[in-house]
């Protein structure tokens, strides 16, 4: 098939980019979103010219780096993957396709595609873990019975593979659902309620400092995550919150 | 000390601000509940509707406690809502070239900042037909009481076409407001228990019965005037 | 207290530019088996807390080896300085580990032991590795899991509030923890957890975005790094006391394969041309269960859990003509009835059927397809098949929930539905690959490049044979043998980083007391950083005939065809002589756009294919010098008539431990001979 693609190039973070057009031949239905992107950047090479950055890895939606705004959607137009999985066999010949970066103050650009998502990691270095000694000698693993439910839940939350969708769909570009599913990953877990509500406060207080936007629940996130991350997360955090406030 | 500066901060954050639009908006949707009853009566029973209008208008704590909360509640309400949009418009940065919305999110959600600058400029017509006008005949005119007038000042503000289509337009987008920002509350609270589930379909039905009613009732005294 | 032969080198007075190479010497304690760990740890030396303060370490890598060694050795009071090319410590690799990891807690009563899980690892290992790494593997294995609970990591469990265990191949008992398909992930998030941790604190300073170029050494001893910057070009040099290279294996050298894009061996082929040996380059895991290639514009493949051959079975069509009409598209596979299929697996080895270890299941399919009974348009897959299971299942469900009389339709039904509770997201992925529903026809599969084995040679406590260098996690050589079990990656890289390397890299540091800073400013950072520029220059200056990828595409093909599943004499021999042309074709031709100041992805790859076409090279070698086939090397020459691998211990019972001499053909054999005081060695049967 032959496609019109809109990408958007920016050759650094402090240079202006701007979109720019490329018409693509020879694409087969079989071949992942990335592939796509592979054979247009040896062609540019082959020309000579710059190609087409985009932050990618494991190739099989677990890593969570790949993270491109496609015809105006996270991950492209399918639910429930992101875009290492998205296949051309989701286009047209003929279509016009446009792709762009996340867009979020707190993710700025580095190189065309490429975004800094490093927030992401401050959010979670100001609390999500349990302070634990990796050297220590904690108690046997079955000592704490955890009801199922829960543990899957938590198992849920935890599967969160940090790329950044939610924000990048959300029209306000709020990190609430990255933010709480790191929350009720431990919050829902005995060995997590240690520090709930410590955890809580600090980690959205690094949220609001990065200039995250506001959650105002039009749920784009949820739909959008490649993951399926639930808004029941956002509602737990804010629970967790508010008690932990008040409670001071 | 710690607690006063934990407050401090509390009001500062995101999720603060969500639970104060949260608040502010279920104390706006319980005026609403008193404000329809109230008008239902208009349609129903015109001797009610105008003994319940003057007791409001002249108890003075509904007039002087209860009239200037509202007002407050409708001031945070907005100014709150306001600080949200810029600070969330911030928050993209460089806007995206095609953004597609509609794919993830509904329209009601996504545009509360035009439901409600809509339903806020309507409360300006509405104040100004009745507010400004009640504040003009008891403290400005200070004409006596009379507990008979207000059906009929009611009704006779519905004649004008241009006005009846403007408040049931702006029930529409109430409706629109309501739809999302009701329902949606409930998860800015924290609320999520097994009651949440019909709690949102309770706040869905009322997002539009209640605006249906109120275009209901304007519709109503558009075509029934009062004839003497 | 035992001392490697080096260290009185390098106290001695003299200094020299040349490193010192320690001497094979596996410093593997003596005493009974069971005793080792704990004697070795009683007696090596330790840091004081006020001393470990004034120790810097690198760690290269943050997947589970290297992020759980950082955080420990941070959380012992060590200040540590963390790299990895990804933007987040959390995306390394490891992440992508689907099926679980092993431990001998014996949970479910079902005779496992410390022991059990040992010789297990050894026999799967095809005898190839060292008794008392393996046992102190198996031992530590059981901390893992209180490690990891403690932790919250939240691994699969049991109504009753117990944790939940399946198994794997290779192995008669169920001792491998999960956390539905993405076991890798939640251990991974669990280190990085604990990394963010020691971050707060300020005793780890993560540096992503980064690639380490080259090692330092000062008088013999690994002291720092120098690494480019990926965002902004910058060449920065780094001092430590000791370095950790946590980067995980080589197996990209194929170019296809279930690695990530930018896995590399760039870091351990840096101390490798310093002086650490590279050991065992030709083990290398070929994955039975993965998605069939499907053309040339294929940039990677994706593994589909092991755990899936505890429900799933293989077959082709047992007759050649439904092979072909099913290539042929004329034919379904679930219009084979049952009697026409071939249950390859079950009939060859009926102990351990479709349980097989992943070498003998990869052959298998191989045979299979080369005989010509492959399926899919290529002819190179076989099938996994779920229809039996989910009948199972089915029935299963039907009579727990009082069906007695549930019709066909109805049992599928339920049995799909336990089949989606265990693998769902497998399915899912599969099917957003390939386009056809699982539940419906079975998976097609076949085997892929995984994990090596192989990496720099280690001593018992880890190091390689720079002083100071220590390597964990796949990067080293050393628990698997020729061949690594399933569920049994993860345990080895959270049991380097989180039990052993933080302890016995003490042993070293306990000289590095009073040492104080190491200074960048010296003339061994000097020529390091010299010489990394250098070479950027050269590979910016390449004529600019073919990309990047033209060049890696290639050796993946020489690769796969001639160092594969399957080796032979001559194949190898071609092989070297390929990747060698093919190397200075590369230096010549390539071409990178952009500029090195900046982000620039082409010359990023270009430096980590340049190294692995001189790995290329160094991995045939191996495997032709081998004259035997054991565990992921199998080699055409050395089979028994049943075509199973035929070993040979009085020959090939040693580490072959590769010194670097210039050119990877140049290179000087060391072998380490493997003792066995515990285990009888014995011809691998799964039948």
């Amino acid at each position: 098939m032959k496609l019109y693609l809109k990408i958007w190039r920016q050759p650094n973070a402090d240079t202006r980019g701007s979109m720019v057009d490329y018409t693509l031949d020879g694409v087969e239905s079989d071949m992942s979103f990335l592939e796509m992107l592979d054979i247009l950047n040896e062609e540019l090479i082959s020309k000579g010219e710059e190609p087409v950055e985009f932050d990618h890895d494991c190739r099989e939606g677990i890593c969570g780096t790949c993270s491109l705004m496609i015809n105006g959607q996270p991950h492209g137009p399918d639910s429930r993957i992101t875009v290492c999985q998205l296949h051309m066999r989701s286009f047209n010949d003929g279509d016009e396709i446009v792709i762009e970066p996340w867009r979020a103050a707190a993710f700025p650009v580095i190189k065309d595609l490429i975004v800094d998502r490093s927030a992401f990691d401050r959010i979670q270095q100001a609390g999500g873990y349990i302070s634990v000694n990796t050297s220590g000698r904690p108690v046997d693993a079955n000592a704490i019975p955890i009801q199922k439910e829960k543990a899957d839940k938590s198992f849920n939350a935890a599967t969160c593979i940090g790329c950044g969708a939610c924000v990048a769909a959300c029209k306000n570009a709020s990190a609430m659902l990255f933010t709480s599913a790191k929350v009720s990953q431990f919050a829902l877990l005995p060995q997590g309620r240690v520090e709930a509500a410590e955890r809580v406060q600090n980690m959205v207080r690094q949220m609001d400092l990065e200039g995250f936007g506001n959650c105002t629940n039009t749920g784009a996130c949820e739909v959008e995550c490649p993951k399926g991350i639930s808004l029941e997360n956002i509602a737990r955090m804010n629970r967790e919150y508010l008690f932990s406030s008040v409670k001071g | 000390m710690t607690k006063l500066l934990l407050m401090s901060g509390l009001i500062k954050s995101s999720i603060a601000r969500k639970v104060i639009m949260a608040l502010s908006g279920l104390f706006l949707v319980i005026f609403l509940v008193l404000h329809v009853s109230i008008n239902l009566a208009s349609v129903l029973s015109p001797d009610f509707f105008n003994e319940a209008s003057h007791f409001m208008g002249y108890n003075p704590i509904v007039q002087f406690v209860m009239q200037p909360v509202l007002i407050a509640g409708v001031v945070i309400h907005f100014i709150m809502g306001f600080v949200l949009e810029i600070k969330n418009r911030k928050a993209r940065g460089i806007s995206y070239v095609k953004y597609k919305g509609r794919a993830n999110a509904s329209w009601a959600s996504r545009n509360m900042i035009i439901s409600g600058l809509v339903v806020l400029a309507f409360l300006g017509l509405h104040f100004y037909d009745f507010w400004v006008h009640e504040m003009a005949y008891k403290y400005v005119q200070a004409k006596p009481e009379d507990p008979s007038r207000y059906f009929e000042e009611t009704v006779q503000k519905f004649a004008p076409f241009w006005r009846t289509v403007i408040y049931v337009i702006s029930f529409g987008l109430l409706s629109l407001h309501l739809w999302h920002g009701f329902a949606s509350s409930f998860q800015s609270m924290g609320v999520n228990n097994r009651f949440t589930e019909g709690g949102k379909k309770f706040a869905k039905t009322f997002a539009i019965v209640v605006p249906l009613t109120f275009a209901f009732i304007a519709i109503y005294h558009h075509l029934n005037p009062v004839t003497h | 207290m035992k001392k490697i032969v080096s260290e009185t080198e390098v106290k001695s007075p003299v200094k020299t530019k040349t490193p010192k190479i320690k001497e094979l010497v596996s410093n593997v304690p003596s005493g009974p088996l069971k005793d080792k760990w704990t004697k070795h740890k009683d007696e090596i030396d330790l840091v004081n807390p006020a001393n470990k303060r004034n120790i810097d370490v690198i760690v290269i890598g943050t997947g589970l080896a290297g992020g759980s060694s950082a955080a420990t050795l941070a959380e012992l009071g060590y200040n540590v300085k963390t790299f990895c090319y990804q933007d987040s410590p959390r995306r390394a690799h490891s992440i992508a580990a689907q099926g679980g990891v092993n431990a001998a807690k014996n949970y479910q009563g079902d005779g496992d032991s410390v022991y059990r899980l040992f010789y297990d690892t050894i026999k799967g290992g095809d005898y190839r590795s060292r008794e008392g790494n393996v046992y102190r593997l198996a031992e530590v294995s059981t901390n893992i899991i209180d490690q990891c609970v403690a932790q919250g990591v939240p691994f699969a469990r049991e109504y009753g509030g117990l944790l939940d265990n399946r198994s794997f191949g290779g192995v008669l008992v169920s001792r491998t923890f999960y956390a539905k398909g993405q076991t890798g992930q939640q251990l991974l998030l669990g280190a990085y957890a604990a990394m963010n941790r020691q971050i707060q604190r300020g005793k780890i300073r993560s540096y992503t975005r980064h690639e380490m170029l080259d090692l330092v050494l000062v008088d013999g001893k690994a002291r720092g790094i120098i690494a480019r910057n990926l965002v902004t070009g910058e060449i920065e040099r780094h001092s430590a006391h000791a370095v950790v290279l946590g980067t995980g294996g080589y197996g990209n050298l194929f170019f296809l394969s279930t690695y990530c894009m930018g896995a590399n061996v760039t870091a351990a082929w840096k101390a490798h041309k310093r002086g650490a040996f590279f050991a065992n380059p030709c083990y290398t895991q070929i994955h039975p269960t993965c998605i069939p290639v499907s053309g040339d514009h294929q940039s990677k493949l994706t593994l589909m859990s092991e755990s899936l051959r505890n429900d799933g079975r293989i077959w082709v069509p047992g007759k050649k003509e439904d092979a072909i009409a099913i290539r042929e598209g004329r034919l379904k596979p679930t219009e084979i009835p049952e009697e026409d299929r071939d249950y390859y697996l079950e009939r060859r080895y009926p102990a351990f059927g479709n349980l097989v270890p992943r070498d003998v299941a990869s052959r298998a399919a191989k045979e299979r397809c080369d005989a010509g009974y492959g399926v899919n348009k290529t002819g190179e897959a076989v099938y996994l098949d779920f229809d039996a299971a989910i009948m199972r299942y089915g029935r299963e469900k039907a009579l727990t929930s009082g069906m007695k009389d549930a019709d066909d339709l109805t049992i599928r039904k339920l049995g799909e539905k336990v089949v989606e509770a265990k693998y769902g997201n497998l399915f899912q992925m599969y099917e957003k690959i390939v386009d056809q529903n699982p539940y419906k026809t079975p998976m097609m599969i076949y085997p892929a490049v995984h994990y090596t084995m192989g990496g720099l040679w280690v001593d018992y406590n880890l190091m390689t044979s720079i002083p100071g260098c220590y390597a964990a996690g796949e990067a080293n050589f050393s628990d698997h043998g020729a061949n690594r079990l399933g569920a049994s990656a993860l345990m080895q890289g959270l049991a380097d980083g989180y039990f052993v390397l933080p302890y016995t890299i003490g042993d070293y540091l306990s000289d590095d007391i009073r040492t104080g800073p190491i200074s960048t400013e010296s003339k061994e950072f000097d020529d390091a950083e010299k010489g990394v520029r250098e070479r950027i220059q050269k590979l910016m200056s390449g004529r600019g005939i073919h990309s990047v990828d033209y060049y890696h595409k290639k050796l993946g093909k020489i690769m796969w065809n001639k160092c594969g599943m399957a080796r032979n004499e001559n194949g190898l021999l071609e092989a070297m002589k390929e990747i060698s042309e093919l190397r200075q074709d590369f230096w010549e031709n390539v071409k990178i756009p952009g500029n090195a100041d900046g982000k620039n992805q082409e010359l990023e790859k270009a430096g980590r294919v340049a190294d692995f076409l001189e790995l290329g090279e160094l991995f045939a070698m191996d495997a032709l010098h081998r004259n035997e086939s054991c565990g992921g090397h199998f080699r055409e020459e050395y089979q028994t008539p049943e075509g199973e691998a035929l070993r040979d211990d009085e020959n090939f019972k040693y580490v072959a431990a590769w010194e670097h001499k210039g050119k990877p053909s140049d290179s000087k054999l060391h072998k380490e001979d493997l003792i066995y005081e515990n285990i009888e060695l014995k011809t691998r049967s799964y039948k």
